[in-house]
């Protein structure tokens, strides 16, 4: 398994935002995280970035533990979260360059051409990403997640605040990434562009992992019933 | 590539990652600058310094405005990373995080030296004293030293709440009493030529403060920014 959670318990001061949640994705898949709002996606995937410390629980991710191992972790992660991580008063290029050395890659301006045409920004490069649009930063806040090439991807609502065109190009990106076979965790409210990205679906529900199935095993138009059941037979539990 | 020259290079990418940042929209250096010479030129008026007056309180004076000036820096420097949630992106990376603890301290001190090296000789015009003496420069970069030290971890703590425009100085100035007592004093010293055996207790007490407080927050740093 590439990443593997097992009883994990997050809590913010008396309340349990994670209760003993069990998580596994194997090598290669892309993962649909979906859940209603304050159900512990973002918690979970701040977890799994060693950004936030879990009250019990274990965690491992390429074979290695959290938070013991968190920087041999963090070298095999690539995260894109609500905000994009970048400076504005940074070009395009040296955003790139600054967490290149960073992440200690050798050929960092090589590497940052690279992203750059990736993510269609690279006549763009030498721009202020103060003067970008919304959608041309979450672009660059992916290049800057695959930079030192990852092996795993957390993607948390990447969609959030985008217009038509830019959730299209970003879906290319997406299934780009997804296509080099990296293993991929997404969290979205958008259901119709998980259901086009994910190889497997997972519903999280009061902070534990409540229904879980390949996008075969759901069926192509089945989605929204799968997730509305999930969460509301885990409510009902309640 | 070794470990210890990837921290080097971390370490270097966020103080260039500042200063680069700074230079273009010069909001840190601005704000402290502004200050910093309201400052001192409100004492100058409000006073009405005989001679006599300048040469017992310019030292004070001196480290009113550079510690004043300096919070205003400290907190927006981690502000603006926390604001635009850049403060995960350094987070996220696979170094050592006193790394990040060191290059933002570096960059912080960068600041507060360009302040003061502008600040001073506006000082030394308006009051009419030489600044410029090697022993008060060692005094300025010490205590500057300290008090960075010091600010930069409180500012990264600070940072995680709402309050941290209050919760920093609040924080801040009883941890950094020793060292703005020791630079006063030894300011003080150098400016009215007392023998450097009286001055020194307020060196080696500058030097003692900075390698502690330095060597605190390399060990807590990891700690602090956990959530």
């Amino acid at each position: 398994m590439m990443i593997s959670v097992r009883n994990l318990v997050k809590r913010f001061g008396p309340k349990t935002v994670l209760h003993r949640l069990d998580f596994e994705v194997g090598a290669g898949d892309f993962v649909g995280l979906l859940g209603p709002n304050g159900a512990g996606k973002t918690t979970l995937l701040r977890i799994l970035a060693s950004l936030s410390r879990p009250a019990a629980g274990r965690v491992q991710i390429a074979g290695y533990r959290l938070p013991a191992q968190a920087a041999q972790v963090r070298r095999r992660l690539g995260v894109v979260s609500h905000q994009p991580l970048l400076y504005g008063d940074l070009t395009a290029e040296e955003n790139l360059f600054f967490y290149g050395r960073m992440y200690a890659l050798e050929e960092v301006k090589t590497r940052a051409a690279e992203v750059l045409h990736l993510v269609g920004l690279y006549s763009r490069r030498s721009d202020l990403v103060r003067t970008f649009s919304r959608g041309m930063r979450q672009r660059l806040a992916i290049g800057r997640a695959v930079l030192h090439d990852p092996e795993v991807m957390l993607f948390d609502e990447p969609h959030t605040g985008l217009d038509q065109d830019a959730c299209a190009m970003l879906d290319t990106v997406l299934s780009e990434i997804a296509a080099r076979g990296r293993t991929v965790v997404m969290t979205s409210h958008d259901l119709a562009r998980v259901a086009d990205l994910a190889t497997r679906f997972d519903v999280i529900s009061r902070g534990k992992i409540v229904a879980s199935g390949t996008r075969q095993e759901i069926g192509p138009d089945n989605l929204l019933r799968f997730y509305r059941q999930a969460v509301k037979s885990a409510e009902g539990e309640v | 590539m070794s470990r210890f020259k990837a921290y080097l290079r971390a370490l270097g990418a966020i103080v260039w990652k500042d200063l680069a940042a700074e230079l273009r929209s010069r909001e840190l250096l601005s704000s402290m600058l502004v200050f910093a010479l309201l400052v001192i030129l409100i004492f100058n008026f409000a006073l009405e310094l005989d001679i006599k007056a300048r040469d017992t309180i310019t030292a004070g004076i001196l480290w009113v405005t550079f510690a004043f000036a300096g919070t205003l820096g400290l907190n927006r420097s981690m502000a603006s990373e926390k604001d635009r949630g850049c403060l995960d992106g350094l987070l996220l990376a696979p170094v050592d995080r006193s790394a990040i603890y060191f290059g933002k301290a570096i960059g912080n001190l960068v600041f507060m030296f360009i302040v003061e090296i502008i600040v001073l000789p506006v000082y030394s015009v308006l009051y009419n004293v030489n600044l410029f003496q090697p022993g008060l420069l060692l005094v300025i970069f010490l205590g500057s030293l300290g008090y960075v030290a010091v600010g930069t971890l409180l500012a990264t703590m600070a940072v995680q709440v709402r309050t941290r425009d209050i919760l920093l100085p609040i924080l801040l100035f009883p941890l950094a009493l020793p060292v703005l007592i020791a630079s006063v004093k030894a300011s003080n010293g150098f400016l009215q030529a007392i023998p450097l055996a009286e001055i020194m207790p307020w060196l080696n007490l500058l030097i003692v403060y900075d390698i502690i407080f330095t060597a605190i927050a390399f060990m807590v740093f990891d700690y602090v920014v956990e959530e």
